[in-house]
């Protein structure tokens, strides 16, 4: 028995509007460092450095799963508590509002000047025809008309029922939008892939197509949309002023029907506006360079190398990375290991030297040059440890496995001997495009339900609740003779904010046309002013 | 599209014209709230002037403490003509400066600013019509001439075409959905303010109206705003899905939005919870701006996100 008192007090608890306050400020509050400390989804690398420089108390931070906000538990319990408070809210209310719209307006007050907004006059009619004038009046209220004692009658009016409609839409269109998102938290996946733009093909065909690849709840990477995407050209246009103005991706891409057929389709991929293809969508999110390199060995042997570098300035596209070579026609893999090349340094679109030192002053491709050093010995490739293709192995470097052998600046077309006869070339700049693909199944609920919140949101708090009531009495006593007193009441079942002067206009319209001939002196008039709103 | 650059200085002079007389409207209002009558006579005056046909108060006394209210009340008329043509001019400063970059002219953090205080301001105007609020100008302006002057000065950029991300038809939608909520409560945010000087510390605020009419005004404001921000959020939310690759990613200003959501949503329900309203809700509501505020200036300047352009 007390456990049940127990679960019924805590829900009742749950459920009250102070609590649902109450959780709405720790939802706020929760969310709030995840705006203020870096996040592992957003940027994984700040968010280890933010760790690193703040010892204990970042590592104690990162327990608590400062880093990670939106997938901690205490975010989670707060808005399952929300969410459990609002089921709990809306549910006596769907019933409470059912049996509404069927309910007639209550019952009229005995004393309606008591309430908020009250006006009272007389009429030279009797009270079934003041009932009549006031109904043709409250049109579009939904009306009761009661016969009382003394041959009294009164009409109950009630309208703005719309009100409660809009925010149960609301209410009822955030509840499927939170059960959507959580669909395509399970359902949804994001891959990224940096592509070359000289024809270089992707295809859709499982995470390894990916550099990076993040699934939802219930994906692994099996069985995705199989399409493929080839990046013919990239273009970019700045400003002078090194803004960028336009990127556009030249694609083509095949999908369905189409793979077997090895049919090509066209798409300018832009910045705005993604390929849509297959339930997913494919996003241009950057771009970058990657120069081209071409080395001839000793025997005679060429090998040509395209690898992307990684921008290090959004501003002028300044570049780094590292192209890698394995001598060709070397079976023994120790001597192989010692004939490895790398090529490192920077690569700048529109070069500046200074002294020698190379940055870029322009984004865009004006006069490209690179400043290399070339590594020579062991890369590391097979101490079973992956490696970035943007950096050549730093311990190889250090245990003085992998040495440099020489280091210049190179214009496209100019090229460097090594000692041993092998000639590093420097051909020139291909564009790289950074895709990325997005699969969520569930978004386009998201949105149907977003828009209907927002029409809900509107309807709520446009319509008012509001109740007005007409009592009209035969009159008594030795002058009362054939009038009948009429008085009014109105009530704002919500807010009372505007409710006054409708009433008001109401009441004197009434008044005025029940006692058409009163006169400079209007008692309709005098008492809307007494009873204004206050 | 290249910039004209005259139509572009023509905007600058202007922008500065309007900023010129807002404070020339705030010095008039201040004359008003300084010699003005008290507010019960005002508010007796106001009231009869604001629903009912307009009576004139007969036999008006004619000593001298009257005439200089009546002088004192001619500056507030004339602050609140000021206002309209400060606003004129103020329209006319964005609408010279999209024509000189061919594009909506709320594409960086100046203009964004100077769309939310004109947001502002006309919000007030209208709600002039409708409440004896005249003599508040003077709270209303000051926020407004600071985040313009602030504008101007510090987060001033030259007339430029915007980046890629931003050429989009929801450029014109959802940053103007947004400038103009967030314009629309900072009215809310000051008159709540002024609700809990009257509220709290009745002796300092005899000049200020009714606390109802303020709690009023701010009240019906931020109900108007509030779907305005929403449909804003949600505008942005399709932006981001064309234009980032998800429609939702916990960007700082994402969050900070939705903080501050969240926090409006709060403002609401709890002027229909018992023990809240009044005060509690005016200081929510407060939070609300000072929220809003933070999303606008420290998450700008001071985090970088997806949010922030290299024009600011």
């Amino acid at each position: 028995m007390r456990v049940v008192a127990l679960l019924r007090n805590t829900w009742r608890g749950l459920t009250s509007m102070r609590t649902a306050l109450v959780l709405l400020f720790l939802l706020a509050v929760a969310a709030l460092p995840g705006a203020l400390l870096p996040q592992r989804s957003l940027n994984a690398g700040k968010a280890e450095q933010f760790i690193t420089d703040n010892g204990w108390w970042g590592e104690l931070l990162d327990r608590l799963g400062f880093f990670a906000v939106y997938g901690s538990v205490w975010f989670s319990a707060v808005y399952l508590l929300l969410f459990l408070s609002l089921v709990g809210c809306l549910t006596p209310r769907t019933f409470e509002y059912a049996k509404s719209l069927r309910a007639k307006p209550v019952l009229t007050p005995r004393n309606l000047a008591r309430l908020p907004h009250h006006a009272q006059g007389s009429a030279t009619r009797d009270p079934d025809a003041v009932m009549a004038t006031a109904r043709q009046r409250l049109r579009g209220w939904r009306l009761a008309v009661r016969e009382e004692d003394d041959g009294a009658r009164s009409i109950s009016a009630e309208r703005g029922y719309l009100r409660e409609t809009g925010n149960l839409v609301f209410h009822f269109a955030m509840l499927g939008l939170i059960v959507a998102l959580a669909i395509g938290k399970m359902f949804n996946y994001e891959g990224q892939v940096v592509v070359l733009a000289n024809g270089s093909e992707f295809c859709n065909s499982g995470t390894f197509a990916y550099d990076t690849f993040t699934p939802g709840l219930r994906v692994d990477g099996t069985d995705l949309d199989e399409f493929c995407v080839k990046v013919d050209d990239f273009t970019a246009h700045y400003l002078p002023t090194g803004q960028a103005d336009y990127f556009r991706a030249d694609l083509g891409y095949q999908a369905g029907a189409d793979l077997a057929t090895g049919t090509w389709r066209p798409y300018a991929l832009e910045v705005n506006s993604p390929l849509r293809v297959e339930g997913d969508r494919v996003y241009l999110l950057g771009n970058g360079y990657a120069p081209v390199f071409s080395v001839t060995f000793p025997g005679g042997e060429k090998r040509t190398g395209t690898t992307q570098w990684r921008t290090v300035d959004n501003q002028t596209y300044l570049a780094e990375g590292a192209t890698k070579f394995d001598p060709p026609g070397i079976s023994d893999p120790a001597e192989r290991r010692r004939k490895q090349l790398a090529i490192t340094g920077l690569l700048a679109p529109t070069a500046v030297e200074h002294n020698g030192a190379l940055t870029s002053g322009f984004p865009d491709l004006n006069d490209p040059a690179v400043a290399i050093d070339v590594l020579r010995g062991d890369l590391g490739n097979e101490s079973g440890r992956g490696q970035s293709i943007y950096e050549v192995n730093q311990s190889m470097v250090d245990s003085g496995r992998l040495k440099r052998v020489a280091r210049e600046n190179l214009r496209p077309g100019e090229e460097l001997k090594l000692d041993d006869g092998t000639v590093v070339r420097f051909d020139g700049v291909r564009r790289w495009v950074y895709l990325q693909v997005s699969h969520d199944p569930a978004q386009v609920w998201v949105l149907g339900f977003a828009i209907v919140l927002v029409l809900g949101l509107g309807t709520s708090l446009v319509f008012k609740r509001r109740r007005l009531w007409v009592r009209a009495t035969p009159a008594t006593g030795d002058d009362g003779d054939g009038r009948t007193v009429v008085v009014l009441g109105g009530l704002a079942r919500t807010d009372q904010a505007g409710y006054g002067e409708e009433f008001q206009r109401f009441a004197a319209d009434l008044l005025a046309e029940l006692a058409p001939d009163d006169g400079d002196e209007d008692p309709a008039r005098e008492d809307v002013a007494a009873g204004r709103e206050t | 599209m290249p910039v004209d650059e005259t139509l572009s200085r023509y905007s600058d002079w202007t922008y500065a014209a309007a900023v010129g007389v807002y404070v020339l409207a705030l010095l008039f209002s201040l004359v008003e709230q300084a010699f003005g009558r008290s507010t019960r006579k005002a508010a007796e005056r106001e009231l009869v002037g604001a629903g009912a046909p307009v009576v004139k108060p007969l036999g008006e006394p004619a000593n001298a403490e009257e005439d200089r209210a009546g002088r004192a009340e001619r500056f507030g008329r004339m602050s609140v003509s000021l206002i309209v043509l400060g606003a004129l001019l103020h329209l006319g400063a964005l609408a010279l400066r999209g024509l000189a970059t061919g594009r909506v002219p709320w594409g960086n953090m100046y203009e964004f600013g100077a769309t939310l205080s004109l947001a502002a301001v006309v919000t007030w105007l209208v709600l002039l019509r409708r409440f004896p609020i005249r003599r508040l100008s003077v709270w209303l302006l000051l926020p407004v001439i600071v985040l313009m002057f602030l504008g101007g000065v510090v987060l001033y950029t030259t007339a430029a075409p915007v980046q890629p991300a931003l050429q989009s038809y929801w450029l014109a939608i959802h940053v103007f959905a947004i400038a103009l909520g967030s314009g629309m409560v900072l009215v809310p945010g000051v008159v709540s303010v002024l609700y809990l000087v009257k509220v709290r510390r009745p002796q300092w605020a005899t000049r200020l109206p009714d606390a109802h009419v303020l709690d009023q005004v701010a009240y019906r404001t931020t109900v108007f705003a509030f779907p305005i921000y929403t449909a804003g959020v949600i505008f942005g939310a399709i932006w981001a899905e064309s234009a980032w690759g998800r429609f939702w990613g916990w960007d700082p200003k994402e969050t900070v939005a939705f903080v501050a959501w969240i926090v409006y949503a709060a403002y609401l329900h709890s002027r229909a919870t018992a023990g809240w309203r009044g005060g509690r809700a005016a200081v929510i509501n407060i939070v609300g701006f000072a929220v809003m505020i933070f999303n606008l200036f420290f998450i700008n300047l001071v985090i970088a996100g997806l949010h922030s352009y290299a024009g600011l």
